[in-house]
């Protein structure tokens, strides 16, 4: 199922991201921030925690992101969570995170524990990379329409859906 | 793009310290406690032409941050309490009853008050509710019966914007139809509607003051899904639009000013101290003082503001403050059945039955039967959750597999007033302000228990009816509070017998009113709030007649 602009636009209002996807714009804040790499890696971790019948995923996280970016706290917690991706990927495959195949980045996710732990964004490095990565970017999914979808809800809890889908039975 | 609307983490009630927060020169009245009791009595009477003050213990929170507090409400990271930022400290209590009582789930602290938070049914007592003890020979009748509220309900329907239908025959009779058509039904409704039908239980419309269309220059409903504990649109009431109503009428609003002590002398209060965050305390005065703190900090504050005259506490001759505490108890009983039922579409609901309601007596207690249209796991939720599996297509299969095809009922069962369960103040344990904490103790009594059962029965009929494979109950032994809290300054003709009369002034003071459900004397099993709403409307006229 493709992820369209409208799960990304539903994503964002959802959040409390407005509504444009205008080009990138780094957050106010004196330390610059590496836009591009923490773009990449977020949409290397969402090729593996998003299911493989979901395409359309680079332009979909690259809007979602851009608007977490409004927020200096938010993306320092996230530079840190990938930080630790990054140097996990370094240790077991030489590589960024990002460089890796899906198969191995699924592994480093797994190495650093965000598989089993419960997200927290100032807990230790395996939650705060479950809440930063894993669950932002599950987050933004299943809070779409298109995720809701995917689950037999076009109306998922967090997006605006109107008032009609609730009223309808499962063949309208 | 939009800045203004940051995270999850970021939503936070506004720091200033700078803000002017010093009293009001001659104030006619001055408000406690900013929700819907204190937001509606203060509009009420600045629009009558009166110089308000209303002074709220929480913040003022920023209408922009909404859809971050959405994210906390989905998001395992933040428990409920997080969502509209409750301190630990600020909210210390102490539960030292038979059951425990989550006091920081059942209020929410700020200008908005537990609205914030809340559900948004409401629906009119019933009229056998106002003479209990004469009609089922229990409980407490209250000195005002049903038509003499009448005419302030349909006002709080179009003050909090109620969205209704006239198709529930169950229901008090009214005189008009609600400021909105009712919500229609969902589709797990139509599949209740055909068991219900066989058993010949009726179902109705849940009033809700939530919009069905715009009102009141809110949205109409947009299916967010997450109205309990926060509505990004602004289609669920809460108190936000009688307290800033009331601000654009003149009332002076100081946010994060809980008020410590009433200061007084044998007949009336004189001021009102409150603290204020960069650590002054200052004293409001006012020719009139109206106490709509909520529930348990309306007895508190009595408690506290105790002096040579009242030693035992303010307005507290009858030794009733804080007694008779009452909660309505849920009972619920939900399963699985062999199809799709569409829960989790929205965050509220669109059918109940009130068919047993009036059966009740001295054994029996009134009840409500409601029918869920979120039963079961919403899958961003359980997405997020670390237990099962972990991401990719196993976490997609286990959500298909997890949603779909749950379906559930509810209900809330009254309790009787009882002394034994009661609001006191725990003088071992102090909050921020080094004030003794409340302590909830609460009892339920047999009554109530034995209806749960009499709920769950109902309950299981049905749901068997509909071929439900049944996985989950909540009887007698596992039931909460609808978070409802009820009975502390209960309303009577005999000062030996009540806290408040039936004009909602104390009988100790003159110049004292309590807009709030802890004037209940008994406290039906209909949710509370629009009878608060028609009581501060009371509770306003009155003040009007002499302040
Ligand atoms: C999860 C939840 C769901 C609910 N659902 C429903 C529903 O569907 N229908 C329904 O009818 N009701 C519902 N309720 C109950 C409803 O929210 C309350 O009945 C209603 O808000 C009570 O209004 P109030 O103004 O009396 O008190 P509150 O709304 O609690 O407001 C009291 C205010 O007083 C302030 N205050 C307290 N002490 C002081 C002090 N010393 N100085 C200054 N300020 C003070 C508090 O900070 C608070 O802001 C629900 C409640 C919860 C928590
Ligand atoms: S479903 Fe609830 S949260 Fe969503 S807009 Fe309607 S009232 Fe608000």
């Amino acid at each position: 199922m493709e992820l369209t602009r409208r799960d990304a636009v539903a994503a964002l209002s959802a959040l409390g991201l407005g509504g444009t996807l205008a080009g990138c714009v780094a957050p106010p804040g004196s330390e610059p921030v590496d836009v591009e790499g923490l773009r990449e890696t977020l949409v290397a971790a969402a090729e593996v925690v998003y299911p493989s019948e979901v395409s359309g995923i680079e332009p979909f996280v690259a809007a979602f992101f851009e608007g977490r970016l409004a927020d200096r706290d938010h993306v320092a917690g996230l530079e840190a969570a990938v930080a630790e991706l990054d140097g996990n990927a370094g240790v077991w495959f030489d590589e960024e995170f990002a460089a890796l195949s899906v198969a191995d980045r699924e592994q480093v996710l797994r190495n650093v524990g965000a598989d089993e732990a419960d997200e927290d964004p100032s807990g230790t490095a395996s939650e705060r990379v479950r809440y930063y990565v894993v669950n932002d970017l599950l987050l933004a999914l299943y809070a779409s329409p298109t995720g809701g979808e995917l689950v037999g809800l076009e109306n998922p809890q967090g997006h605006a859906g109107g008032i009609g889908s609730y009223q309808r039975g499962p063949n309208a | 793009m939009s800045w203004e609307r940051p995270p999850a983490g970021s939503a936070a009630p506004a720091a200033d310290t700078d803000a002017d927060r010093t009293p009001v020169p001659d104030a006619d009245v001055c408000v406690i406690g900013a929700g819907p009791a204190g937001g509606i009595v203060a509009d009420r009477l600045a629009a009558a032409g009166r110089e308000v003050v209303l002074l709220e213990a929480g913040p003022r929170f920023d209408p922009d941050d909404r859809l971050a507090r959405q994210e906390r409400a989905i998001r395992p990271a933040y428990d409920r309490p997080d969502v509209w930022d409750a301190d630990p400290e600020r909210d210390a209590y102490e539960s030292s009853g038979e059951r425990f009582y989550p006091l920081n789930h059942a209020r929410a602290r700020g200008i908005g008050g537990s609205t914030l938070h809340w559900q948004g049914m409401v629906m009119r007592l019933h009229e056998d509710d106002f003479a209990s003890e004469s009609v089922r020979g229990v409980g407490a009748d209250w000195p005002i019966d049903y038509d003499d509220l009448r005419p302030y309900y349909a006002a709080a329907e179009r003050e909090l914007g109620v969205a209704g239908a006239a198709d529930n025959p169950f229901a008090p009779p009214r005189e008009q139809p609600h400021p909105m058509p009712a919500f229609p039904p969902s589709y797990s409704d139509s599949l209740f509607a055909a068991a219900c039908d066989e058993l010949e239980i009726a179902m109705h419309s849940v009033p809700n003051a939530r919009n069905s269309e715009a009102y009141d220059d809110r949205s109409a409903c947009v299916g967010y899904g997450t109205c309990q504990p926060v509505c990004p649109s602004g289609a669920k009431y809460d108190a936000t639009v009688h307290v800033e109503r009331a601000e654009r009428r003149g009332t002076t609003v100081i946010d994060r000013a809980p008020v410590q002590r009433l200061v007084h002398g044998p007949d009336a209060i004189e001021a009102a101290v409150y603290a204020t965050p960069d650590g002054q305390r200052h004293r409001q005065s006012a020719d009139a003082f109206v106490i709509a703190c909520g529930g348990v900090e309306t007895p508190r504050l009595l408690l506290l503001s105790e002096s040579s005259h009242y030693p035992d506490g303010l307005a507290n001759s009858s030794g009733l403050v804080g007694r008779y505490f009452m909660d309505h108890l849920f009972a619920g009983t939900g399963g699985v059945l062999d199809e799709p039922t569409r829960q989790n579409h929205v965050g509220f609901l669109t059918s109940e039955s009130h068919q047993f309601y009036d059966e009740a007596d001295a054994e029996q207690a009134p009840f409500k039967l409601e029918f869920f249209n979120y039963d079961g796991p919403s899958p961003v939720g359980m997405a997020l959750s670390s237990d099962g599996a972990d991401w990719g297509d196993d976490l997609l299969a286990e959500l298909r597999s997890a949603y779909g095809t749950h379906i559930g009922m509810g209900g809330l069962v009254e309790q009787l007033p009882r002394e034994d369960s009661y609001v006191g103040l725990d003088h071992s344990t102090t909050d921020d302000h080094g004030n003794p904490v409340p302590d909830i103790h609460w009892t339920v009594g047999d009554r109530a228990l034995e209806t749960i059962e009499r709920v769950n029965e109902i309950q299981e009929e049905i749901l068997a009816e509909l071929g439900t494979e049944i996985t989950w109950q909540v009887g007698p032994e596992g039931t909460g509070p609808a978070y409802h809290h009820m009975g502390t300054t209960r309303m009577g003709s005999d000062p030996a017998e009540s806290v408040v009369g039936p004009d909602l002034r104390t009988h100790d003071l003159e110049n004292c009113w309590i807009a709030s459900s802890s004037v209940f004397p008994t406290g039906g099993a209909m949710n509370p709030t629009l009878t608060i709403a028609a009581l501060a409307l009371k509770a306003a006229d009155h003040v009007l007649e002499v302040a």
